[in-house]
């Protein structure tokens, strides 16, 4: 038939010696193959990918814009000032000399317990947890952890959506009403301080009331990301945050370094000095988090504890069981 | 002539075959796979409602079954479109009865890929936030445009060759399948008529495609592996995290073009176009990933392993001696070495050796892409017990639930569209008896004079 006819053709050509590549091109129902590909036409593609590209990069922005939404003042109070008007730096300092982990209260942490009661967080969440590290020779020491506040915070750095932010003061937060629950947050975070509603968490009827922001995340919500928050707002009414008021050894202080102060509550210290002459340490400098949580080397011994004294009484939660059908799921 | 003849007319009603006449074992197939996917969205709706608390996923092992299902089946999405893009640039002519194939089995594993990071999500609900607030420094944003980059890219290398096809489906099926039917070719085929100009414009527009692709795709999995590497976490410390990602996608996606292939020549008797040798080709390049896969392996190892850091001396117990030590030398031993064997060893080189070596593969790499998630997150960050995580029914539900969309989609697929692009295997037939006219040409002739009758 006829394009039995057209093989015939070409394979005459060939017979004929004619170059089949020259007379397949102006021949219809010819058999094709991709044209050669010059160096000039690949250059010429590239730029078109790349122009065509262009909107993407822009879109989002635009986007942000039009959404209005692309930042989260709303969720977040004016920033704190000092007397000269700088922005205060929030900072933590736990004397390692003083943390008993509670031996000698007999009591689980109080200072994970009153974060705990504070803020309804849900169990198994410790934003403020108790560590215990062995010694080289020997013996544990405790070791609070709280959200470490980084200055180069991965999770921060990682979150899709900007629902977890660095804000002025220099803390890390998150807004629960825009987490996507994708946790990459968590694989990023070093130091294990993130937790995730896995479930429907439990909310007690006195937080039904709460006024939920970044800064004070009451009521917890369904599929998403939760951890300490370094109780800005708390700080900013002139309260000391949970953890540290309920320390019965008086070994957290939470200053400014901007102020170059820091208090436990019972003294006030200059902390670049406290933090210069106690030898203070940050939780894994090498990776670079620059956090804001300081550390004076220490296993209790200031409160009379022994290395030798190993353990801790666990975490409770008492207020998940006044909550009826409260669901929990382990760590 | 004759011959040429009666050669285009059972290439014909190979093509034809499918979409016109169904078997009751490929309903009751159907029908399997359905139940499967709707036990699945049974088992993802409970999950809707009550969180993620049905996965065993908790804080510290926060990913699981779902995240590395989606890496598997990105990597799988690399059976096709560069596998294709490479065979075009190069312009091996043995490409052509497969490319189809691989390119279909591109553009579903991507869509079966992008469920699974949303079935992973706590919050489904807000899924447009993504749009909405993205940010360009998160690599899960990097990952959302290079896979839906890759999608629309796939889908227009995957329709452009088809173009020819579909006109061809247009003509000959008329008044023998239902007029939606033809009337989807008719719109696929834009006007199609097979004059030069057309075809002229075809053919820089693959072009065009084809030297698109390659980078999206070699992107692709690259920001895959980022979401891992972009983390402080030691075992995904690795610079070659992207290179070695790729290895493993394109090593993988050519063992389920393989495994994709062997079926469905058997089920549509395409033994006449797709020979041993296509088989024995594709061996050759899996087995020249797999040697890539072996040297990535020790470089990564051993430079870690070496140094032993922190953290890693704990990483390499739980893969090689203890927890999952039995798994992951699987993968290293039957996913790797054992395929790499099976294809340099010339008695086992064959359509069956093939087979089963691509088989070990695809298991394998499920296997290293399972444990590089959750291995990873096991290693402790501060002083406490190492988490354990065994997957819960839910997860292993959706995942097969995934898997049994993968299989529906090819099925419904061979069903509307041609299993290998007509055109292109016609026009290499022809090319073939035209450069080779005297001689009878290696492939593609000599077959057809003995499959005859």
């Amino acid at each position: 038939m006829k394009r039995e006819l057209k093989v015939e053709k070409k394979m005459m050509g060939k017979n004929d010696g004619g170059s089949g590549a020259s007379d397949r091109d102006d021949r219809p129902g010819e058999p094709t193959q991709p044209p050669k590909v010059s160096r000039r036409g690949v250059l010429r593609l590239f730029g078109m990918a790349a122009a065509g590209a262009a909107p993407l990069i822009l879109l989002p922005p635009v986007l942000q814009k039009a959404s209005d939404a692309g930042r989260v003042v709303e969720s977040q109070g004016e920033p704190a000032k000092g007397p000269g008007g700088r922005i205060r730096q929030w900072t933590m300092i736990i004397d390692l000399r003083s943390c008993d982990g509670c031996q000698s209260q007999g009591t689980p942490p109080q200072c994970t317990t009153a974060c705990v009661e504070g803020h309804f967080a849900p169990e198994p969440m410790e934003w403020i947890q108790i560590f215990e590290h062995e010694l080289p020779g020997g013996g544990t020491q405790f070791i609070p952890t709280p959200c470490q506040q980084c200055q180069n915070p991965p999770c921060v750095n990682v979150c899709p959506v900007a629902a977890t932010f660095s804000t002025p003061e220099g803390t890390v937060l998150i807004d629960q009403d825009r987490c996507i629950g994708c946790r990459i947050c968590m694989a990023a975070c070093p130091y294990d301080r993130r937790f995730f509603n896995w479930g429907d968490p439990p909310v007690p009827p006195e937080a039904l009331l709460a006024d939920y922001s970044p800064e004070h995340q009451v009521p917890a919500k369904k599929g998403t990301v939760m951890k300490c928050d370094f109780c800005p707002d708390m700080v900013r009414a002139g309260t000391l945050p949970f953890c540290i008021q309920a320390c019965p050894n008086d070994a957290i202080y939470y200053g400014d370094l901007e102020d170059d102060v820091a208090t436990n509550g019972k003294e006030i210290v200059a902390a670049s000095r406290f933090l210069s002459e106690n030898q203070a340490y940050r939780l894994k400098e090498d990776k670079g988090t620059k956090p804001r949580v300081y550390y004076i080397p220490g296993h209790g011994e200031a409160v009379g504890r022994d290395t030798a004294d190993e353990g801790r009484l666990p975490t409770e939660w008492p207020w998940v069981e006044r909550v009826k059908g409260a669901k929990t799921w382990r760590r | 002539m004759e011959e040429m003849s009666s050669w285009r007319q059972r290439l014909e009603h190979t093509i034809t075959a499918p979409l016109l006449n169904t078997s009751r074992i490929y309903y009751l197939w159907i029908a399997f796979l359905l139940v499967v996917i709707g036990w699945g969205v049974y088992a993802f709706y409970g999950q809707l409602n009550d969180g993620l608390i049905v996965t065993d996923m908790r804080d510290r092992i926060s990913w699981g079954l779902y995240i590395s299902t989606f890496v598997f089946f990105i990597g799988i999405s690399h059976a096709g479109t560069l596998i294709s893009a490479i065979l075009r640039i190069t312009q091996a002519r043995w490409r052509t009865p497969i490319t189809r194939l691989a390119e279909f089995i591109t553009v579903v594993a991507l869509s079966c890929g992008a469920i699974f990071v949303i079935v992973d999500m706590g919050r489904v609900d807000r899924l447009f936030n993504i749009i909405l607030y993205g940010r360009w420094q998160s690599p899960i944003v990097w990952d959302v445009l290079a896979v839906t980059t890759y999608l629309t890219g796939s889908i227009a290398y995957l329709f452009l060759p088809m173009i020819p096809d579909m006109a061809f489906l247009r003509d000959r099926l008329a008044g023998r399948v239902s007029a939606w039917r033809l009337r989807l070719y008719s719109i696929l085929a834009v006007g199609w008529v097979g004059n030069a100009a057309q075809k002229r414009n075809l053919g820089s527009a693959m072009t065009v495609a084809m030297l698109l692709i390659l980078p999206i795709a070699v992107s692709v999995h690259t920001v895959v592996s980022w979401i891992f590497g972009m983390t402080l976490r030691e075992p995904w410390n690795s610079t070659i995290f992207g290179a070695f990602f790729v290895a493993g996608a394109i090593f993988s996606g050519i063992a389920t073009l393989i495994i994709v292939m062997a079926i469905l020549r058997k089920i549509y008797h395409l033994e006449e176009y797709i020979h041993e040798k296509h088989f024995i080709y594709l061996g050759y390049m899996m087995g020249a990933f797999a040697l890539i896969m072996i040297y990535a392996n020790i470089s990564e190892f051993l430079t870690t392993g070496y140094k032993l850091e922190e953290g890693v001396e704990f990483h390499f117990n739980q893969l090689f001696r203890e927890e999952y030590a039995g798994f992951y030398w699987f993968y290293m031993l039957g996913g790797l070495v054992l395929p790499g064997l099976i294809i340099l060893l010339p008695w086992t080189r064959n359509f069956w050796g093939i087979l089963v070596a691509a088989v070990f593969v695809d298991a394998g790499m499920w296997v290293e892409r399972y444990f590089i998630v959750v291995t990873g997150l096991r290693v402790p960050l501060m002083p406490y017990e190492p988490s354990s995580y065994s997957p819960s029914w839910v997860e292993f539900s959706i995942m097969a639930a995934g898997f049994a969309l993968f299989a529906l989609l090819i099925s419904i697929f061979v069903k509307i569209f041609p299993i290998m692009a007509h055109w292109e295997v016609e026009e290499d037939y022809e090319l073939s008896l035209a450069s080779a006219a005297p001689a009878p040409p290696p492939g593609a002739a000599a077959e057809p004079a003995g499959g005859a009758n």
